[in-house]
């Protein structure tokens, strides 16, 4: 198991090809990027929707129009005075108390299970103990199970124990189910270490924690990059915990959403696609910057063999 | 003794805080669903113990075969949707493509993207209106001249979870490919070039050298999806919300939830657990097995 941080780049080998080839290479390839291109509309296809009807003021949504762009600047107003912007303005007033909730959720949710998931990692790729392989599987267990099965207990449990529907208590509930996979992550990730490194260390007399604090954590920037954008995107995604365990009121964004979208008619269509925009964007930044470590969080993701 | 403590002591403590909250919350928690899944409904603490009733009820019950069968029908078009794209979609670009970091970047980044936002275009894009009020989907193959194939998507009964796998798909395929990309990088140029050296044809090269190159690539990939078209619970939640038409198990279990009946909610969940676990348990133990043989 290792982790792939990106996808390599293979060098195109296709310098020889007879010249009969040719011509058919050459119409296999235009339909090949026509084909391409025409996956890209269809998987942009959404976010044109959205950024159409979030642009539309209420006097220019209708089923006929719905697939136009707006008819008007989204600063002009309709007849009925309102602007394309207003969905923006009422999504983001509606979301933006959420979203830095969110933020306080995700963030320390992210860098907390990172390190204990290093810690993890560490030790069970390098001071194997006895059962070690079977302690693994057994954590990696708990990254697969569908949470409902656990759900009803946790709902008792944060009862019983007078736990408050807020941030704090997803907070730990994400924290600790975010422990399975970076503890996976890190493992796969320092397998790739160099045991000299390790065996130089030993010999020279380190201990566990100072070859781990010395040695080790330097190395694994890679690593908590890649854990950190995985457990950033699936805390601030999530909405399975928010609703079981977090007051709407108290909530996440996913939670306000939800609620901002559904029973939405028609006309106000434009705030929820707007509000939707507006509650996609950290994880969208986030993609596009990291992009090549998402994909390596998402290939370690699997257990890839 | 003492020095085997002094070598794996350290270890253990440092991965004990792990082990005691993994225990508890999963291993623990699983094992009290399943103790709520076998009392009485309706009550939170000291119910009365039914034993498998709740199962039997449940399996016994139109409600929630239907979800079952809800469940099965998109979890089949799922996965055929994201293997079937996905694959395409890695195979095109693994033949070399100009700016294909461009088109990967855009094939992925559904993912990226929470179910909850998605569905609000989505909901909107599967709504089932239909002539002059025809909006999403319907309105666009009206507009070019396809409106014969205009449908109630999601409403339509029974195959309606076919249109409900769409919006997964969507989010998904990007997920397959980069797995399946990752597969074709992964096999040695040199395997191609001795095959093609041998004169197989392209199909005979695919045949008998990418497609079993490919296997464990697409079993990871089937066990990743199945198990997340089991769980599908938010997608569902945001475009429909909990209504009875396009109800899965994990839905259900949340409208049992909230009626307060924990040990039919209990059940379903246990239910949806050994559902997963026959994918999971002997994938688990097969990539643990792989991974020891591939040690020694």
């Amino acid at each position: 198991m290792t982790v792939a941080t990106g996808i390599e780049r293979r060098t195109n080998l296709a310098g020889n090809i007879p010249t009969a080839h040719k011509g058919r290479a050459r119409a296999g390839r235009t339909v090949k990027y026509v084909l391409l291109l025409l996956f890209v509309v269809i998987v942009l296809m959404p976010v044109y929707v959205l950024l159409v009807t979030s642009l539309k003021g209420p006097s220019d949504v209708s089923a006929v129009t719905s697939w136009r762009l707006p008819s008007r600047w989204p600063w002009q107003a309709g007849p009925d005075g309102a602007t394309g912007f207003d969905n923006w303005t009422i999504a983001w007033q509606t979301l933006a108390a959420p979203i830095g909730r969110t933020f306080l959720l995700a963030i320390p949710a992210a860098i907390i299970s990172a390190m204990l998931g290093s810690m993890n990692g560490f030790v069970l790729s390098r001071w194997k103990f006895p059962y070690a392989n079977i302690v693994f599987t057994l954590i990696l267990f708990g990254m697969f199970i569908p949470y409902q099965a656990i759900m009803v207990p946790l709902v008792q449990m944060k009862t019983s124990l007078g736990m408050p529907s807020s941030i704090a208590t997803l907070l730990i509930v994400h924290i600790i189910y975010g422990l399975p996979i970076c503890t996976l992550i890190f493992r796969n990730y320092y397998e790739g270490v160099p045991n000299e490194l390790m065996e130089a260390s030993r010999v020279d007399g380190a201990g566990m924690l100072s070859s781990y604090w010395r040695i080790i954590l330097p190395l694994s920037l890679p690593g908590f990059v890649v854990t950190i954008i995985w457990q950033f995107t699936s805390a601030w995604n999530d909405y399975l915990f928010a609703l079981f365990l977090s007051d709407a009121n108290q909530g996440p964004v996913s939670l306000s959403l939800v609620n901002l979208s559904q029973g939405a008619q028609l006309s106000n269509y434009g705030a929820s696609m707007a509000g939707a925009l507006i509650a996609s964007l950290p994880t969208l930044v986030v993609y596009i910057i990291l992009g090549k470590y998402f994909i390596g969080g998402l290939m370690s993701g699997s257990v890839k063999s | 003794m003492r020095k085997g403590i002094r070598n794996w002591g350290p270890p253990l403590l440092l991965i004990s805080p792990t082990i005691v909250l993994v225990g508890i919350f999963v291993y623990v928690l699983i094992g009290v669903n399943i103790s709520t899944a076998m009392t009485k409904d309706s009550a939170l603490t000291a119910s009365e113990f039914v034993g498998l009733q709740n199962f039997t009820d449940l399996l016994t019950e139109p409600r929630f075969l239907h979800s079952l069968a809800n469940l099965g029908i998109f979890t089949v078009f799922f996965m055929v949707g994201t293997m079937l794209f996905g694959f395409i979609w890695a195979w095109m670009l693994d033949k070399g493509v100009t700016a294909e970091g461009a088109f990967r970047s855009i094939y992925l980044f559904p993912m990226a993207v929470s179910f909850v936002a998605s569905g609000v275009v989505w909901r909107w894009l599967l709504s089932s209106a239909q002539g002059d009020r025809a909006s999403g989907l319907n309105r666009l193959l009206q507009s070019i001249g396809l409106g014969s194939l205009q449908n109630d998507w999601y409403n339509a009964p029974y195959w309606g979870m076919a249109a409900m796998a769409m919006p997964a798909i969507w989010q998904l395929a990007g997920y397959v490919m980069a797995l399946f990309l990752s597969g074709f990088r992964g096999i040695p140029e040199e395997l191609r070039e001795a095959a093609r050296m041998d004169g197989a044809s392209e199909w005979k090269l695919y045949r008998h050298v990418i497609f079993p190159q490919l296997s464990p690539v697409a079993l990871s990939a089937l066990v990743i999806v199945a198990h997340m078209s089991l769980k599908v619970f938010d997608l569902i939640m945001a475009v429909t919300g909990s209504v009875y038409i396009t109800e899965v198990p994990a839905t259900y279990m949340w409208v049992a939830l909230t009626g307060a009946e924990y040990g039919k909610a209990s059940a379903i969940a246990t239910i949806l657990l050994l559902l997963v676990c026959i994918f999971i348990v002997p994938y688990l133990i097969y990539t643990a097995r792989a991974e020891r043989k591939a040690r020694r």
